[in-house]
């Protein structure tokens, strides 16, 4: 029998390390923020993490699955495995209410729920009245639906003019 | 030199009573991996920053559905060969993309056009297969039909844009719908294999698809002011494996890497 130094993982104990991984394109966000997390199995000293993906092609998701391995090796827990999820698919209804705060507060407009891109005639960004992150103002108007990152639209305030990004509704 | 000169397929080896689901997999496969090529060649070449990002995007989400069906269609095949091979082994005439998807880029209206009738049944399709039968299938298209939404309205509205801009945006529009709207029909319009599938209950009738593509359409050109137009006639020959010479240009570049330093993973 071989011991090993670190005590044996519970579910509660890997959930609490998990809030400690970042998302590598918002790091504002851990990725229980971001609900990608969707379940964490204990078997001994066997972890399963299932994560589901954001976006299809979001090239952040090996990078998280990569993060959670290196924060759950750092506790000494080896035998990780991370399963990927796609269907139920992602939305993010997920994100906590602490993420969306974190959001606003590093001026990223959070999602507004109720506001997915299911109306393909809703042309024009006439679907979303996005309050800006930095003066609060209404008054905003959508420059890309496409923003740095696949899970962002880009924005300008028209009372501030700041430039800023709009975590896009995904339901 | 000779190992690479013999990859050269031999036909495609006999795989008998291979799932059904396998040969349409991979055209879905193989349809958004070409268009996410064609759209990457736009990476810093956009007109303005933001849409050389919204190109970007659109081609990596592409590119992610196109993995995800790359990777179910090893696993229907069960012969060993894994999603790259698929992707970056094949030759031309195995490729089972419409002719849509290979055609150049073009200027930004020509891509515009391009984009918006892919989009226009790529979303109706997915809208539909993801509450098909098939739980894998279902599961992608209900990843990718959120995604392709976004990029019907980026089309969408482009196409309005350019339509309703000015003299200058609508003559370059006018040539593109000119040139490609006579590819749009290969893309409801089934193969054997795609009624044989419909038949199956595995793959919506396309023909249910049609009412909801040409609503959209017709609201998006009203809007752009120009007329809705006519279509002669049907390009078609790439879901069948005959493609244009465009397509053969386009493996070289997709396949170098792959074909320099076998081995390499995504
Ligand atoms: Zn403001």
């Amino acid at each position: 029998m071989v011991t090993t130094s670190s005590p044996a993982p519970t579910e509660a104990r890997i959930w609490q390390l998990l809030e400690e991984v970042s998302d590598p394109e918002v790091p504002v966000l851990s990725i229980l923020d971001l609900g990608i997390v969707r379940a964490v199995a204990v078997d001994g000293e066997h972890i399963t993490v299932t994560i589901t993906p954001t976006y299809s092609g979001c090239p952040a998701m090996s990078a998280i699955a990569t993060d959670i391995r290196l924060r759950l090796l750092a506790e000494g827990y080896r035998q990780v495995t991370i399963h990927n999820q796609i269907s139920p698919a992602w939305t993010t209804d997920w994100m906590s209410q602490a993420g969306r705060a974190k959001l606003e507060a590093y001026g990223i407009a959070p999602p507004i729920d109720g506001t997915a891109s299911g109306h393909v005639l809703n042309l024009f960004g006439q679907d979303t009245a996005v309050r800006c992150p930095l003066c609060k103002s209404a008054h905003t108007h959508l420059v890309s639906q496409f923003g740095s990152t696949a899970c962002k639209a880009l924005y300008q305030c028209d009372d501030c003019r700041e430039p800023f990004d709009y975590f896009k509704c995904h339901a | 030199m000779a190992a690479t000169q013999s990859e050269i397929p031999t036909a495609p080896a006999a795989a008998p009573a291979a799932n059904p689901l396998f040969p349409l997999v991979l055209q879905l496969a193989d349809t958004s991996l070409i268009l996410a090529h064609r759209l990457s060649e736009w990476c810093g070449h956009g007109p303005v920053l933001e849409q050389d990002l919204a190109l970007a995007n659109i081609a990596l989400d592409l590119l992610g559905e196109a993995r995800s069906y790359y990777q179910y269609a090893a696993e229907l095949e069960g012969q060993g060969r894994t999603e790259d091979d698929l992707a970056y082994l094949r030759s031309a005439v195995e490729y089972r993309n419409p002719l849509l998807v290979e055609q150049p880029n073009g200027d930004f209206a020509h891509t515009i056009v391009r984009q918006f009738l892919f989009d226009n049944f790529h979303y109706h399709l997915l809208k539909e297969l993801q509450s098909g039968p098939d739980a894998r299938l279902a599961a992608i298209a209900e990843k990718s039909v959120k995604e392709a939404a976004y990029h019907l309205k980026w089309s969408s509205e482009w196409l309005i844009r350019l339509g309703d801009g000015t003299p200058e945006s609508r003559q370059h529009l006018d040539k593109a719908i000119a040139t490609l709207w006579r590819f749009a029909g290969e893309l409801t319009t089934p193969t054997a294999l795609e009624t044989n599938l419909q038949e199956l209950g595995l793959l919506p009738e396309y023909a249910a698809l049609l009412p909801a593509m040409q609503a959209h359409a017709a609201h998006v050109l009203a809007e752009a002011t120009v007329p809705l137009p006519a279509a002669p006639f049907a390009q078609q020959g790439g879901k069948s494996g005959r493609h244009s010479e465009h397509l053969g240009y386009l493996l070289a570049e997709l396949q170098y890497l792959q074909r320099t330093y076998p081995g390499l993973t995504w």
